[in-house]
């Protein structure tokens, strides 16, 4: 008995229905990234169960606390708009639990209703439901338009666009904008900008907020996270780099055009070429040059992609999740001579295909790629053309047990296996981690399926 | 799931509710409402893909759930549903469980409604006397097979069981069961006021978690038949001694090492924590801290007086409060459900997962035992030994952590 046997090999077209979505909606992205704002509770515009929903997912993710407030809507708020809810929520959380800001984001019903958090924000300052010195800041999310990117993207935008001022004085730094990775990678963004002499800020930065360690103590705030004041700062920075056209692009061109602080929008440092175009543009940037200790750990990965050559040529890999990710682990993928096959991520955007096409347009055979495709899609292309590796998120455990085929997680959510709050796949370094984890796959696969005569020691 | 993407996404497979059948609960369907089925509306699109599910997967039914955004846009749910039905063949049931109507309660009341539409439409001429309905049951982890095992040694038909394991025609016969065993969650005691109201079969409230509870149930249930069948009572005596003569050496072993030690317990509902507050004394521990979500005034009242003298009692907390509780009753294991795991670990206290997400059953007798040797592992595990609120109590005790399996 498999358990997708649910699933057929001949593919219908589907317009009214998604079986095993391949994206979450807008708000989760809203509070992962509020969480990376130093002493901020996110806040869920809507009904309870929503919210609910969010944390427990962020929860199993992190394996961490996830604190967020929701404004609980009931039967009145959804007639009579939600404003009465958040202003009294505000008043609340500002006293029983005093973050230093509340990050507001809405769900399809506050959406819905047509609840203008702008002006409700605005109300809440007049109001005096704002003390002192604390801030409040809010995004529209509402998940029928694009997936749960979106909303990362949005927070994000929200985050310079409530804060970030151009006072006329240069401060020296540059802004990252990691997107949607793990703690531990935008810990590995700042360790890399630390080695170049760069200095940045950085935001959001969960690292520090979600991969804490056990002190004994339950913060509700930890140490980490991107503050007001850097915020405020970002408007002076010598240049903004975004990482990931969807995460992170529209915070950076914000800035650009509102505080004249010229942007530059990569590819996510995973992989050799995706990590040499964000070291290089840093350089530039800052106007300094590559230390030795970071060309070493580049050598370093390009010695173990050509030592392992031999293993990774021509393999067929299926890749889902999110596009800036997937765009990245493309090119990897490519760069090493293996063949990403079938591409799937649930966010729509016709850019994206064009993106994959064009990263894997020298391979010899046609792939399969999809912007708001499903896990069932993904099962079905590779029950079609079967693959010798799956990379991605927790949800293909069930295609890669129905298949017999080796996976490694890789992206959000990763509910059922633990390592990647604490290490990083981001930057040279990562690279060597993802390349590590797909030979310990291809090889552990290879040992148990050999037969006697070639099964050998040394490989 | 007739909504947005997320609403769907976020309870894909989430519940180890396990089944012995077709897996395809495991599956997750929605419309993914878009901005314009939102404009729009998303009759058209929920027909099609109602019309193409139930094409491919031919099921014996169909449950559609709205989503806050559906009773908003106002699509008419039962309209189209009916003519899925029609066209089909089969029940389509609509589920109008729209989040900002209340709370988890009237979401069970909700599927209740949609449950009873199915129930009366079967024959149940060849259904025995002796013959029961297990409610509010979600077979996690397999506990349903449990009980039902139990009460077939005690000479019992189970006729339907829901919703753990359930099946669409086992509820359509089920109101020819005798008698409706319902778990004091709630979440099922609904349907069984329907059955009750329209067909006359009474209930009772049962739990199956901890010693007590488990074995009053079961001769709760076994009077309700005793003047049918005389030896009931006998064999469920026979029964329950034996479950208990082959748990409780194991029971002994746990309770050396966690004797006089602390739990906090922070549970859904107050039935629950009723039951553990039980099975914690089996084991010599002390229940320092206790409270539920959903308690109500008298469960407050009821647990003040079960509980020892000093122990503190929480309605719906904060974690902040959590964990003021925790540390000023140095509790060692926490029971609660997945947003408070990290919470009781972030502390350096053991925590037990007596939620949908346990993974191992801990109901019936072996439950018991289960639960016994879950709490212990996990307050005994040496790596407290390197917390720095336990150190210094683990060196002065002098005695170094052990597991016992
Ligand atoms: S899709 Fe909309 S309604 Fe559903 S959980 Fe997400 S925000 Fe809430
Ligand atoms: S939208 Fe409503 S139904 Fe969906 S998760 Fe939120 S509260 Fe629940």
């Amino acid at each position: 008995m498999t358990l997708l046997r649910h699933t057929p090999k001949e593919i219908t077209e589907r317009k009214a229905l998604a079986i095993n979505p391949a994206k979450t909606c807008q708000p989760i992205g809203a509070m992962y990234a509020a969480l990376g704002i130093h002493g901020c509770l996110p806040h869920s515009h809507g009904s309870q169960g929503c919210c609910a929903y969010h944390r427990s997912t962020l929860t199993r993710h992190y394996k961490e606390p996830i604190s967020a407030a929701t404004s609980s809507f009931t039967e009145g708020a959804s007639v009579f708009g939600g404003q009465a809810n958040l202003l009294q929520a505000a008043n609340n959380i500002f006293s029983v639990y005093e973050p230093e800001v509340i990050a507001v984001h809405t769900t399809c019903l506050s959406e819905t209703i047509g609840d203008d958090l702008k002006q409700i924000i605005t109300k809440a300052r007049k109001d005096g439901k704002i003390p002192e010195g604390k801030e409040m800041l809010g995004a529209s999310t509402p998940s029928y338009v694009g997936s749960h990117v979106t909303g990362f993207s949005n927070m994000v935008k929200s985050m310079v666009s409530t804060f970030a001022k151009n006072t006329n004085e240069r401060n020296g730094k540059v802004n990252i904008i990691p997107g949607w990775v793990e703690p531990a990678d935008m810990e590995e963004v700042k360790r890399i900008a630390a080695m170049m002499g760069v200095d940045i800020t950085l935001f959001p930065d969960t690292s520090g907020v979600l991969n804490g360690p056990l002190s004994g103590e339950y913060r509700m705030f930890p140490e980490g996270g991107v503050t007001i004041e850097e915020l405020k700062d970002s408007g002076n920075a010598i240049g903004t780099m975004a990482l990931g056209e969807w995460c992170s692009a529209d915070a950076a061109r914000w800035l650009d055009s509102n505080c004249k602080v010229p942007c530059t929008v990569l590819d996510m440092p995973f992989g050799l070429k995706a990590t040499d175009r964000f070291v290089d543009t840093l350089r530039v940037i800052a106007g300094t040059s590559v230390p030795d200790s970071l060309a070493h750990e580049r050598g370093q990965l390009v010695d173990m992609i050509s030592d392992m050559h031999q293993y990774t040529f021509g393999k067929k890999v299926a890749i889902w999740g999110d596009p800036d990710q997937l765009i990245s682990m493309c090119e990897f993928l490519v760069s090493m001579d293996m063949w990403p096959v079938h591409v799937v991520t649930g966010t729509p955007g016709k850019r994206f295909e064009a993106r994959i096409r064009e990263i894997t347009k020298d391979l010899p055979f046609d792939i399969n790629v999809k912007a708001g495709g499903d896990m069932f899609l993904l099962h079905q292309w590779i029950k079609n053309e079967p693959v010798d590796l799956l990379i991605g998120n927790s949800y293909g455990k069930y295609i890669a047990r129905d298949e017999d085929t080796p996976l490694i997680r890789w992206g959000f959510p990763i509910l059922d296996r633990v390592g990647h709050q604490y290490f990083p796949t981001l930057g040279y370094k990562g690279g060597l981690r993802l390349l590590e984890k797909m030979l310990n796959a291809i090889l552990d696969r290879k040992d148990r399926d050999d037969p006697e005569e070639t099964f050998e020691l040394v490989l | 799931m007739h909504g947005p993407v997320g609403c769907a996404a976020y309870t894909w497979d989430i519940r180890g509710a396990l089944s012995s059948g077709r897996e395809l609960h495991r599956l997750s369907f929605t419309t993914d409402l878009r901005e314009k089925d939102i404009i729009f509306g998303g009759e058209p699109k929920l027909e099609a893909a109602l019309m193409e599910l139930i094409e491919r997967h031919e099921p014996k039914a169909a449950f559609v759930y709205s989503t806050c955004i559906v009773g908003l846009i106002g699509d008419d749910l039962e309209a189209v549903c009916r003519k899925v039905a029609d066209k089909t063949g089969i029940p389509v049931l609509p589920v109008q469980s729209e989040g900002f109507k209340g709370s988890k309660r009237e979401g069970y009341l909700a599927a209740c409604n949609a449950m009873f539409r199915l129930v009366g439409t079967a024959d149940v001429s060849d259904i025995p006397e002796l013959s029961v309905n297990i409610f509010g049951d979600f077979n996690i982890a397999g506990e349903t097979w449990i009980i039902k095992e139990y009460l077939e040694r005690m000479g019992l038909t189970v006729v339907a069981s829901v919703t753990g394991d359930g099946r669409v025609d086992d509820l359509r016969r089920s109101h020819g069961a005798s008698l409706n065993m319902v778990q004091c969650s709630g979440a099922t005691l609904d349907l069984a006021k329907m059955i009750e109201e329209k067909y006359g079969k009474p209930h009772c409230r049962v739990s199956w978690l901890g010693i007590e509870d488990m074995a009053d149930s079961l001769y709760k249930v076994a009077e309700f038949f005793a003047d049918k069948d005389p030896e009931i009572m006998a064999r469920t005596t026979e029964l329950v001694r034996s479950e208990l003569e082959g748990i409780l050496p194991g029971l002994a072993r746990y309770r050396k090492d966690l004797e006089g030690k602390k739990a906090a317990v922070y549970v859904g509902g107050a039935f629950k924590a009723f039951s553990l507050i039980k099975s914690f004394r089996h084991l010599g521990m002390e229940v320092a801290v206790v409270g539920s979500q959903t308690g109500t005034a008298e469960d407050y009242a009821e647990l003040a007086e079960v509980t020892d003298p000093g122990t503190i009692i929480v309605d719906d907390a904060n974690p902040l409060e959590l964990q003021e509780f925790i540390k000023e009753k140095d509790v060692d294991v926490f029971v609660g459900g997945v947003k408070e795991r990290p919470i009781a670990f972030k502390l350096g206290v053991g925590f037990c997962d007596h939620n949908h997400e346990r993974k191992i059953p801990l109901e019936g007798f072996v439950g018991m035992l289960n639960f016994a040797k879950e709490v212990h592992a996990s307050v005994m595990s040496p790596v407290w030994n390197f917390v720095p609120r336990r150190e210094k109590r683990h060196r002065n005790a002098g005695k170094e952590c052990s597991h016992d399996r």
